[in-house]
């Protein structure tokens, strides 16, 4: 709790109830997530290593893997987004019960990886809203579970009053995009070396 | 010898290419299957090569092998690239042919006739911006990634879940009324032009 | 060649009176295709995936059921389609290998050992002795890996969740193998072409060593578990069976083809790296169900374990990679104190290694079945065509044939059976 007020004996002390209900809330909320793991290409593998017996992320609170949609929390999005997989991410991100959050894991999930070409969306954040990005090609399961414990921050920050940053649904505009398309354009752009790879002749 | 064969030569690997005729595939591809001494029997790979150099046929390569001889022969189609991209399926002849084809027709867009299925595997079916294994076709795709994302979240991923599953032109209402026609008439990817910038 | 047959004496489902393992006769199949399926029967359609987690990764089956039997199931793939072969026509030869770590993630080096062979073929380049034995070893240990994470998510996908945590135990001592030599548990990008990209570090062999020693005992173990298990036995023998002529005609490879009986693995009859002086033996099954195939990945495990002791008696001293200054990047020191060496790492760096004009393709046994990498070389630095033979591609084409007349339940075992690997399929 963040303003606990001046203790007045050892029976009572003093708080905001707002506080006390977003303390007690969201610790709950943060130290019991459901994944949802989307598990696509190779950071699939490190998933299920950071699940086996010895990194067993089932001490953070996430023993119980849920497999449907419909009773998870936290989407991890392991591995590379094809375009052909997109709208299929995009309706179980939709299926999702608020509050739900997302975890990109992996370079590819990120950005698109090194495979800046036609079939890979470049970087999930164009089709659904991302909380934690996990950097790596793929994260080592320590990487994985230093970026569930950013989540759990980020969740213990958050208010149950607070009406702005009350995690809304972003529906599709009337175009069908989550951004405007020359934001997505934007951040698609090569980076890195791939600039320098030459273009089809 | 090879019915149809028009000449050979080695690969670097050491295994032994051999130059077909379009029109006399299916015959040498019989051949070699059925022949004692040669019993081809094991269809290893099919594939499709296009060259830099636009001038030179794309040449549909299949890799034969005989199980009991422990033998490899590499058979090469040319298609010329002014002229209509069609062979004929070796389907009928090794099962094995199917999704391979079906490959070779999404990325090369080389028709295969005879084939009993032939629809794109690994691109969706309502894929528009063309063929992507060939060389004309940039790394990054024609169109913008913008349209690029707004055409994947509008695709409908449920498409093709229908009883007539086999046959895309049964398919019916899962598919724009325009690609129906299209399909009705034996037509298929035919790629629209991109929108204008 | 070793068959391994088990009977049973446990009144399951799958055992018939007098306690033989009951198992549908291949040529049974014939009779059940002459009965008229009833159309007037209400069909039902089930849409599995492609996010299912039995269905190992993205892979998305439309199935059609009449009660709880399958009348057809249709897969589809590409929903990890991620344009490697494209990708491959605008990198040098060794900027491709990186790549293939990620087509099929669960044997990462076998994958790069793949590559290099053929672009050494492509260019005629023969490797060093010590090189050989070590690729030898990576290959074998990706055996090992792929074979445990294909039998953890198989025993998951059929009720049995002890042996998914003893599988992923072994795999972590090779993850920690790998990370020792190549700094990555995952992504290894292992081989160079014309040798590797670092020699084995200090304490390695001791390690493997170890391994080798202990892993066995683990074997063992799920052989104990599961090989006699009831409801293992009940759920996979006569499930999804296919005869040595299907399988020869749907082109599969690897352990499905070598469990209906066809005799064939790669590094006995089209040896590469020396495969033929090592002693092991290729198992063969003799029903072509998905207990064969099980009974096959099982017994694999051993004989890649003998392969990998050998390999170690064997290990030659002596440079890993070869001395040819157009393929291999000269010492850091060398570079910086000598202008010869300079020049090549300029030129090596910024041209690439050409390849003379031609093709070549090498298909090597990898854990799902033969992996063959075709190169088109045009005389330039980056080759016109790299073209993937998937194996668990084309093993996937048999599932709807494997499929049919089985009960939805039975799918999943199928399908567990083929062992795929989704970056592979779609590549």
């Amino acid at each position: 709790m963040k303003h606990v007020g001046e203790v007045k004996s050892s029976n009572y002390l003093l708080t905001k109830f707002q506080e006390l209900v977003d303390w007690a809330v969201n610790s709950s909320r943060a130290n019991s997530l459901w994944p949802m793991p989307f598990g696509t290409a190779c950071c699939a593998i490190e998933f299920m290593a950071t699940a086996a017996s010895r990194f067993d992320f089932a001490r953070f609170g996430m023993e119980r893997q849920a497999f449907s949609p419909r009773q998870a929390d936290v989407l991890i999005c392991a591995g590379r987004l094809p375009f052909k997989l997109a709208p299929v991410i995009r309706r179980i991100y939709d299926q999702m019960p608020q509050p739900k959050w997302v975890i990109s894991m992996g370079a590819c999930a990120s950005t698109g990886g090194i495979f800046d070409n036609y079939a890979m969306v470049q970087g999930i954040d164009t089709i659904v809203p991302v909380d934690v990005y996990v950097p790596g090609c793929p994260p080592r399961p320590e990487g994985l579970l230093y970026g569930i414990l950013l989540l759990h921050k980020k969740i213990k920050g958050e208010s149950l009053f607070d009406a702005v940053r009350r995690r809304e649904e972003q529906p599709l505009d009337d175009k069908g995009l989550r951004l405007p398309p020359e934001t997505i354009d934007e951040i698609s752009e090569p980076f890195g070396n791939s600039v320098h790879q030459f273009r089809s002749s | 010898m090879i019915p149809g064969a028009l000449r050979e030569t080695v690969a670097r690997d050491g295994e032994r290419i051999v130059y077909v005729a379009r029109d006399r595939l299916l015959a040498a591809m019989h051949w070699l299957k059925e022949t004692p001494g040669q019993e081809f029997n094991y269809l290893v790979d099919v594939t499709a090569v296009e060259f830099r150099d636009r001038e030179r046929p794309i040449e549909v390569v299949y890799f034969l092998r005989s199980l009991e001889r422990r033998a490899d022969i590499r058979i090469k189609v040319e298609l010329p690239s002014t002229d209509e991209l069609v062979v004929d399926s070796v389907w009928s002849l090794w099962h094995g042919a199917d999704w391979l084809e079906r490959e070779v027709y999404d990325m090369f867009g080389i028709t295969f006739r005879g084939h009993p299925d032939l629809r794109r595997i690994l691109m969706w079916e309502t894929y528009a911006e063309g063929y992507p294994l060939r060389k004309s076709f940039p790394l990054r795709g024609r169109f913008s990634r913008a349209e690029q994302v707004r055409q994947a979240l509008n695709a409908n991923p449920e498409a093709h879940y229908s009883l007539e599953e086999l046959s895309i032109a049964e398919a019916g209402g899962d598919l724009p009324e325009d690609m129906r026609d299209r399909l009705r008439r034996g037509e298929r990817g035919v790629i629209p032009e991109p929108p204008p910038s | 060649m070793t068959k391994r047959t088990v009977e049973l004496e446990l009144a399951t489902p799958g055992v018939d009176a007098q306690g033989r393992a009951a198992r549908m006769p291949l040529k049974a199949r014939a009779a059940e295709e002459t009965a008229e399926p009833d159309l007037g029967a209400e069909h039902l359609l089930v849409n599995l995936g492609p996010q299912h987690p039995a269905t190992h990764g993205v892979l998305r089956l439309v199935v059609e059921l009449d009660g709880e039997t399958v009348v057809r199931c249709i897969p589809h793939v590409g929903y990890l389609h991620s344009g490697f072969e494209k990708l491959g026509e605008y990198r040098h030869y060794n900027q491709i290998i990186p790549l293939t770590d990620r087509t099929d993630y669960l044997s990462p080096m076998s994958n790069n050992v793949g590559l290099a062979l053929a672009a050494e073929k492509l260019m005629g380049i023969a490797i060093t002795p010590r090189c050989t034995v070590l690729r030898v070893i990576a290959c074998e240990m990706s055996r090992i890996i792929s074979h445990m994470v294909w039998l953890g998510t198989t025993s998951i996908d059929l009720g049995a969740f002890t042996p998914f945590l003893w599988a992923f135990q072994q795999r972590e001592r090779i993850y920690d193998l790998q990370e020792m030599w190549t700094g990555a548990r995952l992504t290894t990008s292992l081989t160079r072409v014309g040798g590797l990209m670092a020699d084995i570090p200090d304490r390695f062999v001791d390690k493997l060593r170890e391994f080798t020693g202990d892993f066995p005992k683990t074997l063992d173990e799920i052989d104990r578990v599961l090989t006699r298990n009831a409801v293992w036995a009940g759920r996979t023998q006569g499930v999804g069976t296919l005869s040595a002529a299907e399988a020869i005609t749907h082109s599969l490879s690897g352990p499905m083809l070598r469990a209906s009986g066809v005799p064939y693995d790669v590094r006995k009859d089209k040896p590469y790296l020396g495969y033929e002086t090592y002693d092991f033996d290729v198992v063969v099954g003799e029903h072509g169900d998905v207990y064969d195939r099980y009974l096959v990945r099982l017994e694999e495990c051993y004989q890649s374990n003998r392969i990998l002791q050998q390999a170690l008696d064997r290990l030659p001293d002596g440079p890993i990679n070869v001395d040819d200054p157009r393929v291999i990047l000269p010492s850091k020191t060398r570079a910086m104190s000598d202008m010869e060496a300079m020049i090549f790492h300029f030129k090596q760096v910024m041209e690439g290694v050409k390849a003379p004009v031609g093709e070549a393709y090498v298909g090597i046994e990898n854990p799902k079945g033969e992996l063959g990498n075709y190169l088109v070389s045009d005389g330039t630095a980056k080759p016109v065509r790299w073209r993937i033979r998937p194996p668990s591609f084309i093993n996937l084409s048999a599932l709807p044939r494997m499929a049919e007349g089985h009960l939805l339940s039975d799918l999943i075992a199928i399908n567990a059976s083929v062992d795929i690997v989704m970056g592979e399929v779609d590549r």
